[in-house]
């Protein structure tokens, strides 16, 4: 199982606490963890990336591992610590603002 | 015995007011949905317990929420508002041809009849029809095909703010568009035809017969005479007796004819209501003074209504969907400011007492009569 932190709205949204477990199947990506958490959560559609093309919303960022993997393609590998659940993959909302 | 109940959307969540037919004692509930901005909730007439809430955010999009007990719970329905086919170009603020992008629903107009029934107004503008409560939504793309390639926004963005469903003929549905201009569909939303002749809007659109680009901030109409139009523009309040075949200004002596929200009262269908506002740029009450102001001969002699409203030092706004009238004997008028305030008249306007005073930014405010 690996683990995905949400934002407050999200994981208020989702009816869910701020930290999820989520099963992925191999190759566990970016793109693949983003599926099964809408899977869990179908109430997440549309709120983290777009319906259809699935491209990011701008103001999110995702975070592993101290490094910043918003623009990495969805087909990235995640890091192993984050795919054997040692750390979590940080969905967060942009600061954004004066 | 009757109450009302006050559905109000703000920039930080929405708020549940509530209270006998008297008007005096005000329950809160809130804030819903904490820290999304709340465009728009509405009832269902044909199921009063039955409310739909339109969450919006920078940061995570667009969400909808559905309530089956008068708002005490919510659940998430549908959130994917898809374009009909390629969705096209508009025009955008610098001339140039722009992708139709969705931002937002802002506007939801439940059904008469059918609880499950709704139609949402949404940002890139264009008209959505739910059939199942809210699971999914359906674009009746007809509307942009009347000339939206040169619709273009207006300072809010172009929003379809306004729905108006002819309660005599089900077919007939009015929308109206910033900056596109207001609409008229007599097929159930098939087909649509620009309703905006006797419009004048000599600063944005020089040629004084434009169809479209009209920025109408909203439009209302009493359900005992829907033919009959009240329609609040960027400048000018106007009217139209058949059902916006034709427009003629009733501005009269309101000391500015701007503003945003325009209602009819509930028992008097020459009874209007408008907030003006000093623009373009200030977009606050002239002088300093909120006054709501009343025609009862169907425009052009307007009164100020003051009695109870700050009458110095006062710099809100009050948004196009921020006031709503009730239908008890006694008509109430109701309507939220930019500064948190739900200002409320139990006498049709005579006076009026503020319900709250520190919510955040009031986007929207609908009341329900309940028997």
């Amino acid at each position: 199982m690996m683990r995905i932190v949400l934002p407050t709205h999200l994981w208020r949204l989702a009816n869910s606490s701020r930290e999820v477990e989520i099963l992925v199947e191999d190759p566990v990506t970016i793109g693949a963890a983003l599926d099964a958490l809408e899977a869990q959560y179908p109430v997440l559609r549309g709120t983290i990336r777009d319906h259809v093309t699935k491209v990011r919303r701008p103001f999110i960022r995702f975070f592993a591992c101290g490094e910043d993997l918003s623009h990495e393609p969805p087909e990235t590998p995640l890091p192993e610590a984050v795919v054997t659940g040692v750390e979590p993959l940080r969905v967060v909302g942009a600061m954004a603002g004066g | 015995m009757s109450a009302v109940r006050v559905l109000v959307g703000t920039r930080k969540g929405a708020f549940v007011l509530t209270s006998d037919a008297v008007r005096k004692k005000w329950d809160i509930s809130g804030p819903h949905f904490a820290g999304w901005e709340i465009y728009h909730i509405k009832g269902s007439p044909a199921d009063p317990n039955r409310l739909y809430a339109s969450q919006s955010s920078s940061w995570f999009g667009q969400v909808i929420h559905r309530s089956n007990d008068g708002g005490k719970t919510w659940e998430p329905v549908g959130n994917e508002f898809a374009y009909d086919g390629v969705p096209g170009t508009h025009q955008f603020y610098d001339g140039t041809q722009h992708p139709w992008e969705f931002t937002r629903v802002w506007y939801l107009e439940p059904s008469p009849t059918d609880p499950d029934t709704v139609y949402a107004g949404v940002e890139d503008a264009a008209l959505f029809r739910t059939r199942d409560g809210g699971q999914t939504w359906q674009e009746l793309p007809g509307l942009r095909s009347a000339k939206g390639h040169l619709w273009q926004p207006g300072a809010g963005g172009m929003c379809l703010h306004t729905i108006l469903l002819d309660p005599r003929n089900p077919k007939r549905i009015y929308t109206a568009i910033s900056a596109a201009g207001a609409f008229r569909s007599d097929d159930g939303g098939s087909t649509w035809k620009p309703v905006t002749r006797g419009l004048q809007s000599k600063y944005e659109l020089p040629d004084p017969n434009a169809e479209v680009g009209h920025c109408v901030h909203n439009i209302a109409m009493h359900p005992s005479r829907p033919d009959v139009l009240f329609m609040q523009k960027h400048w000018d309040v106007m009217r139209s007796d058949d059902a916006g075949e034709s427009w003629y200004e009733i501005s009269g002596n309101l000391p500015t004819d701007f503003g945003f929200p325009i209602a009819v009262h509930a028992h008097e269908p020459e009874t209007v209501y408008v907030v003006p506002i000093k623009s373009d740029s200030e977009h606050y009450p002239p002088e300093g003074k909120l006054r709501v102001y009343r025609s009862r001969s169907g425009g052009n002699e307007w009164e100020a209504l003051t009695k109870g409203l700050p009458q110095s030092d006062c710099y809100v706004n009050v948004l196009r969907s921020a006031m709503a009238v009730d239908s008890l004997d006694s008509c109430g008028v109701y309507f939220g400011t930019t500064g948190g305030q739900v200002y409320a008249s139990a006498d049709s306007g005579d006076n009026w007492a503020p319900i709250v005073r520190d919510l955040p930014a009031v986007l929207s405010v609908e009341v329900q009569t309940l028997l």
